[in-house]
């Protein structure tokens, strides 16, 4: 692209806008692949049969919409990655996942509460990119969003029996929402990538989906019976590369065999 | 699994899966749930990975009335001289599907 004759190529607008949706598409795909592979990490260890299962799906539906995600990211950028480039061959500060989503699973009621705050989320966002300008982004939605609905009824269930349970569940509840809630205002904080599609019809305006987001989340937790943490949420940076440490430990295990052999197949 | 956390203090759910629209549901299994809305869920994630189903039943087995194995002869041996009662004797026209 970058040899294309004086004149020829993209007006500069469009470069940027290109741009922005590259970087908009990936955060979307990599907060999907890096919550998919948090929940894989389960596998074998959850508390129930059937709750091992339940969890290895929602990673296999997450990790179905990564790539989707990459696949489009890739060839938005048009420099030839596909999305197992994309996956296993860049490093922390180049993956855009939201903060939230490459937390450590902790406990069971840990990985709910984890959950139900990204599955609300991605439910707000799918459901206005199905109507996305962009049709390819829109169709991506429109799959994912039934996958999303399921997840959402899976996690808002177990906050609500947690919350509401035993002393124990629900202390374990409420000390995960405690410790999580910090990442929460980056959900729906929208910086110069953001503005550009947003302002190209491609993406929602962040305000009207966080204040749904709001009441939702409120909802479930009056149901749950847990008290809304009164801390402020800090700003974090995880959609544009700033992570915290656990990221690179997640990826050091889910890049290892393709990082060792590299094409490997089998 | 720390012992209070194993499934085993949930009850048990036989599971009824209807493969697709017009067909019967089939017992296919069992899981263990807190309450019904969980043995949907369980079902749905244990049974119908694979598209095996658009529709679930789920029972508490506990609530199922069995047949007692110890009556299976006065029960089922009395019909094992009726071949006549098979519809074998009729032709089943080609457009009856599922019979």
């Amino acid at each position: 692209m970058s040899a294309a004759a004086p004149g020829s190529g993209p007006a500069p607008g469009e470069r940027a806008l290109r741009a922005a949706l590259f970087r908009y598409v990936l955060r979307l795909g990599d907060t999907s692949l890096v919550l998919g592979q948090r929940l894989g990490e389960w596998i074998g260890h959850a508390p129930a049969l059937e709750e091992d299962l339940a969890l290895a799906n929602l990673a296999l539906d997450l990790i179905g919409q990564a790539r989707l995600l990459l696949t489009y990211a890739g060839e938005i950028e048009a420099e030839g990655r596909d999305e197992d480039a994309l996956a296993y061959l860049r490093d922390a500060p180049e993956f855009l996942n939201l903060t939230l989503a490459e937390q450590p699973n902790g406990d069971f009621a840990h990985t709910i509460v984890r959950q139900w705050l990204l599955d609300a989320w991605q439910l707000e966002v799918y459901e206005a990119l199905s109507a996305s300008a962009d049709t390819r982004l829109a169709a991506i939605a429109a799959k994912a969003q039934k996958e999303t609905r399921y997840h959402y009824r899976f996690s808002s269930g177990w906050l609500i029996r947690l919350g509401d349970g035993t002393a124990e569940s629900r202390g374990r509840t409420q000390q995960a929402l405690d410790s999580l809630w910090r990442f929460t205002e980056e959900l729906f904080s929208a910086d110069e990538v953001d503005e550009r599609v947003i302002a190209a019809g491609i993406a929602p305006a962040p305000g009207p989906a966080a204040e749904r987001w709001r009441q939702q989340t409120d909802r479930d937790l009056r149901a749950a019976t847990l008290p809304r943490p009164s801390a402020q949420p800090h700003p974090w940076y995880g959609k544009r590369g700033v992570h915290t440490e656990h990221l690179g430990h997640l990826l050091a295990e889910m890049q290892h065999l393709q990082r060792t052999y590299p094409g490997v197949h089998w | 699994m720390s012992a209070e956390t194993t499934a085993t203090d949930w009850p048990l759910f036989e599971v009824f899966i209807r493969s697709r629209s017009g067909l019967e549901h089939k017992h296919v299994g069992s899981v263990h749930a807190a309450d019904a809305r969980m043995a949907i869920e369980h079902a749905r994630d244990v049974y119908t990975r694979r598209q095996e189903g658009v529709s679930i039943w789920v029972a508490r087995s506990a609530d199922i009335v069995a047949s007692d194995p110890a009556e299976a002869d006065a029960l089922f041996e009395p019909a094992r001289d009726k071949v006549y009662r098979h519809p074998t004797f009729y032709a089943i026209p080609d457009e009856v599907k599922n019979l």
